[in-house]
């Protein structure tokens, strides 16, 4: 009993999330279940996924955060209009460019912040305002309208539609198919983890736990590649939101550099004379930060167009809000990717759920706010009880 | 037999599964110096704790009797109101405020609403002068040093009043002659009739200023032992802390062959990172040889960090000068990585500080300093980072139940090995440990000494720097004395006793 209501505990954050798709599917009278809010849930939301995977790295290093992530992703989207649909450069030559100018930022701001010791949130918050006022500046110079677009087809088939498309409400086998081949890569993995340490003598997950979690995690799997077969197939986007967090999971569980930005957020001086070199690891965080911002831009512009100088507006925060509520740690050191998907898609529930219940603009605010301070106190006593122990 | 002062009594208080105290008993007679003194653990500062109101009334089965009546605190303020003081191991001051700011902290002097800083400070200027400071109360506490720091702690204890001042390890930052000098102050305030409780590790102390003894073990009093009425020395205490005799303090090394010399530091000077004039370290010659511990002492702020991690691939310090060879060869160490690859480890003074990650478990703290060992292209090993810190564990035998444990878990003592772990799977040849037994317990510190012959008799060289003499005697060959930034004296240990060190030092102090 006691370590069920562990294993409750563990997961709180996603029984929340459950809890609250219940909640707003019943709300709305079962809209929220529908395919195409699944796929509007995936493609309304992707940006929280990228941006928040390199929130996450930064704020791994000791609650670092990135202010202007949200005004780039504008300064970004208006580059590229000027380039594809102004000066009628070529979709490849205007993706690796703005890739530079992403890189560019990215070592500007890591050097500012790593090496000239700046504090992230006030070098960021430059960047937060001029971004902003540089990218709007871009597009009114450039068009009547203050916005961009369209977009070429050849960009736009690269980060937004979807893959092998079919009708609404036809079924979609190319993605139904897709769903059960990353059902079954998931269970094998499960059993395989879990006979590698019996084998080597570890402690390892009981054998019914493991079976609980591989039948739940497939049964997700199926359930999305089932509606979002209904809904006309896979999204691209959900192809890079995958890929990224498969890549940073990978990263920060697996390899010495992630271990790195764990040690820097527990104890930077520690770090430092065991002989990392902790400067290195904070200006990657940056760039890092900067090129996953880049690819942001590519799908919000994707995805509306054009370019427009209200795009990526409080971005960053959501990004921080999801990385928050998915239990990283606002002092650095610990926090997952895993945990941060779950806290993206509980933000993206929340911002579904509540347009579709036509709450209105400000009162969806106050409750993103209540979400994310009550995300807050609840870990803080988590960690406070566990404390006491 | 004078007054009691302070009664505890059938004290038991419980921690959800451990029993932190069980049934303890301490009297405290009126103008005393009382010592508590026990092992890493045993229950000293939970017992304070109760006593001060930390852990209210309720909380805790047993009785407390002060002045000869039951008390009841619910929080601090319920004791400090009655006199009860308690001075923390750690110093509670805010570095950027001033000295008079700090001693009516929560305490302010003035109207209800308004502070009346004349007051203030006046009031303050008292109180230091009692402690024996000459600074002005208006001085910033950053700008003083640590010993005077605690003066000041002191001071703002008076400052509320207090008749009985519990004082938990008031030493533990202070060199020794800022030690001597608070040991002194306590005695004086004794003369004038303060009750005191002092818990310290270092037993000299105790025999100094105790009047009565009480030895805690295992979360329950053991004995108490008057001064007075016995003869007391620090193998009496030991015996009682410990529950056996410790027949010797550092053990034996035998058979281990001092070879060729191993490092070298040439006319090596350090300056201060900010304030670019001072000199830290000052033309320091010295060397270590396979299978030697050479030993550092020197005071506090006598530059003994600063040299050693100056020397460790630049880690402090601006404007190096001097020269450095590693098995006869001339190197040129730029950073951490740099001075790891050279066989060198640097085993810091603060674990806690910069030692330890410590919402980290045991296994990723072993491996940090060599990931290289436990991974491949950069990709960890898991398998091998496990075995790694498994077999470390058995090998320094850190208690623990496993090593996914959170080293901020762990004990003082424990910490240590896990720091003593990780510097040794980097492989090094040169170990420069700055402090290695500083706030861990008799048991443990035995065990640290042991690992330290272990890495000698395997060929390796040491170099320890401590401020406990003793320590310092009882564990080197060889030892430099450090005084100001610069090396005063050099002895075999053979040769070497607590007061021609002592001499050492302050025949420099005097040569200035």
């Amino acid at each position: 009993m006691a370590k069920f209501l562990e294993t409750l505990k563990k997961h709180a954050m996603l029984i929340v999330l459950v809890l609250v798709y219940i909640f707003f599917t019943v709300k709305t009278n079962g809209l929220m279940f529908s395919p195409l809010n699944f796929n509007a849930l995936i493609t309304q939301n992707a940006y929280v996924f990228i941006l928040a995977t390199g929130m996450l790295m930064c704020m791994l290093t000791g609650g670092n955060i990135d202010l202007s992530c949200g005004s780039f992703v504008c300064f970004l989207g208006s580059v590229g209009g000027i380039m594809m649909v102004v000066k009628g450069l070529g979709t490849g030559t205007s993706i690796f460019l703005m890739l530079v100018v992403g890189i560019i930022y990215g070592c500007v701001l890591g050097f500012l912040v790593a090496y000239v010791n700046i504090p992230p949130w006030i070098a960021t918050l430059a960047g937060y305002l001029a971004f902003r006022g540089w990218g709007t500046a871009l597009l009114s110079e450039n068009s009547d309208t203050g916005s961009i677009g369209p977009f070429p087809k050849s960009f736009l088939q690269i980060f937004s539609g979807k893959l092998f498309e079919t009708k609404i409400n036809e079924l979609n086998y190319v993605c139904l198919i897709t769903g059960i081949v990353a059902s079954v890569i998931v269970v094998a993995v499960n059993f395989m983890t879990r006979a590698n340490k019996v084998k080597k003598g570890y402690e390892a997950d009981s054998i019914i736990s493991v079976v609980i979690k591989s039948v739940l995690s497939a049964a997700v799997i199926m359930l999305f590649a089932y509606k979002l077969a209904m809904a006309g197939g896979i999204p691209t986007v959900l192809v890079w939101v995958v890929a990224i967090v498969l890549i940073y999971s990978f990263i920060t569980s697996k390899t010495t550099l992630g271990r790195y930005f764990y040690t820097i957020g527990g104890n930077k001086e520690a770090t430092r004379l065991s002989g990392v070199d902790t400067k290195k690891i904070m200006f990657f965080a940056y760039l890092n930060m900067a090129i996953l911002t880049v690819i942001t831009s590519y799908i919000v512009v994707a995805r509306f167009q054009a370019a427009n100088s209200t795009a990526g507006t409080n971005y960053e925060m959501d990004a921080i809000a999801a990385c928050v509520v998915g239990g990283v740690s606002a002092y650095g050191g610990s926090g997952s990717v895993f945990g941060m998907v779950i806290g993206a898609t509980l933000i993206g529930v929340i911002n579904l759920g509540m347009q579709l219940t036509g709450v209105d603009a400000d009162w969806q605010k106050i409750v993103k706010g209540a979400v994310l301070l009550g995300a807050v106190v609840f870990d803080i006593m988590a960690a406070k009880k566990n404390a006491n122990k | 037999m004078g007054k009691i002062l302070l009664e505890m009594k059938d004290i038991t208080k419980t921690f959800p599964g451990v029993k932190a105290l069980d049934n303890v008993n301490l009297q405290v007679e009126e103008g005393e110096i009382h010592a508590l003194v026990g092992e890493n653990g045993a229950g000293k500062s939970t017992l304070m704790n109760v006593l001060s109101g930390i852990y209210p009334y309720g909380t805790y089965e047993g009785d407390i009797i002060y002045n000869g009546e039951v008390c009841q605190f619910q929080k601090i303020t319920d004791s400090e109101k009655r006199g009860i003081v308690i001075i923390h191991q750690e110093l509670a001051l805010v570095p950027q405020m001033s000295i008079g700011e700090n001693m009516f902290l929560g305490n302010e002097r003035g109207s209800k609403n308004a502070i009346n800083w004349d007051e203030t400070y006046s009031e303050a200027d008292k109180y230091l002068k009692m402690v024996g400071l000459s600074e002005s109360s208006r001085v910033l506490v950053k700008d003083i040093g640590t010993g005077k720091q605690q003066l000041v702690e002191i001071a703002k204890a008076l400052a509320k009043n207090a008749k009985l001042l519990i004082l938990d390890e008031p030493t533990s930052s202070l060199n020794e002659t800022d030690s001597r000098a608070l040991l002194d102050l306590m005695l004086e305030f004794k003369k004038k009739g303060m009750t005191m409780i002092i818990i310290t590790h270092k037993l000299n102390e105790v025999v100094y200023v105790a009047d009565k003894i009480t030895v805690v073990r295992d979360g329950s009093t053991v004995e108490t032992m008057d001064c007075h009425s016995i003869t007391i020395n620090e193998d009496r205490i030991i015996k009682g802390m410990v529950g056996r005799e410790i027949t010797d303090r550092f053990p034996k090394r035998s058979n281990v062959e001092i070879g060729d010399v191993n490092m070298e530091v040439k006319d090596w000077t350090v300056y201060h990172p900010v304030y670019a004039e001072r000199k830290v370290v000052d033309n320091v010659n010295m060397n270590v040889k396979k299978g030697e511990v050479v030993g550092i002492y020197g005071l506090m702020g006598a530059g003994r960090t600063e040299l050693a991690m100056s020397i460790f691939g630049r880690s402090y310090g601006a404007d190096i000068s001097g020269s450095l060879y590693i098995n006869g060869e001339e190197v040129v160490l730029k950073n951490p990585r740099e001075a790891i690859n050279a066989k060198l480890a640097y085993v810091t003074e603060d674990r806690k500080g910069n030692g330890l990650v410590l919402s980290n478990p045991i296994r990723v703290n072993t491996s940090l300093a060599n990931m290289a060992g436990v991974s491949n292209k950069g990709i960890i090993d898991m398998d091998k980072e496990y075995q790694v810190a498994v077999e470390y564990k058995d090998k320094l035998r850190t208690k623990t139940p496993s090593v996914e444990q959170n080293v901020g878990n762990l004990s003082g003592g424990n910490q240590q090995k896990v720091l003593l772990a990780k510097w040794m799977f980097t492989d090094p040849e040169i170990l420069i440990l700055d402090e290695p037994t500083r706030g861990i317990d008799v048991g443990a510190k035995y065990e640290i000494y042991c690992i330290i012959n272990d890495l000698v008799k395997a060929g390796k060289s040491v170099v320890m720097i401590s401020s406990e003499l003793p320590e310092v005697i009882g564990m080197s060959d060889r030892i430099y004395i450090m005084n100001e930034g610069r090396f005063v004296g050099e002895m075999k240990a053979s040769d070497a006793t607590q007061e021609n060190i002592m001499a050492c030092i302050l025949q420099a102090g005097r040569g200035e």
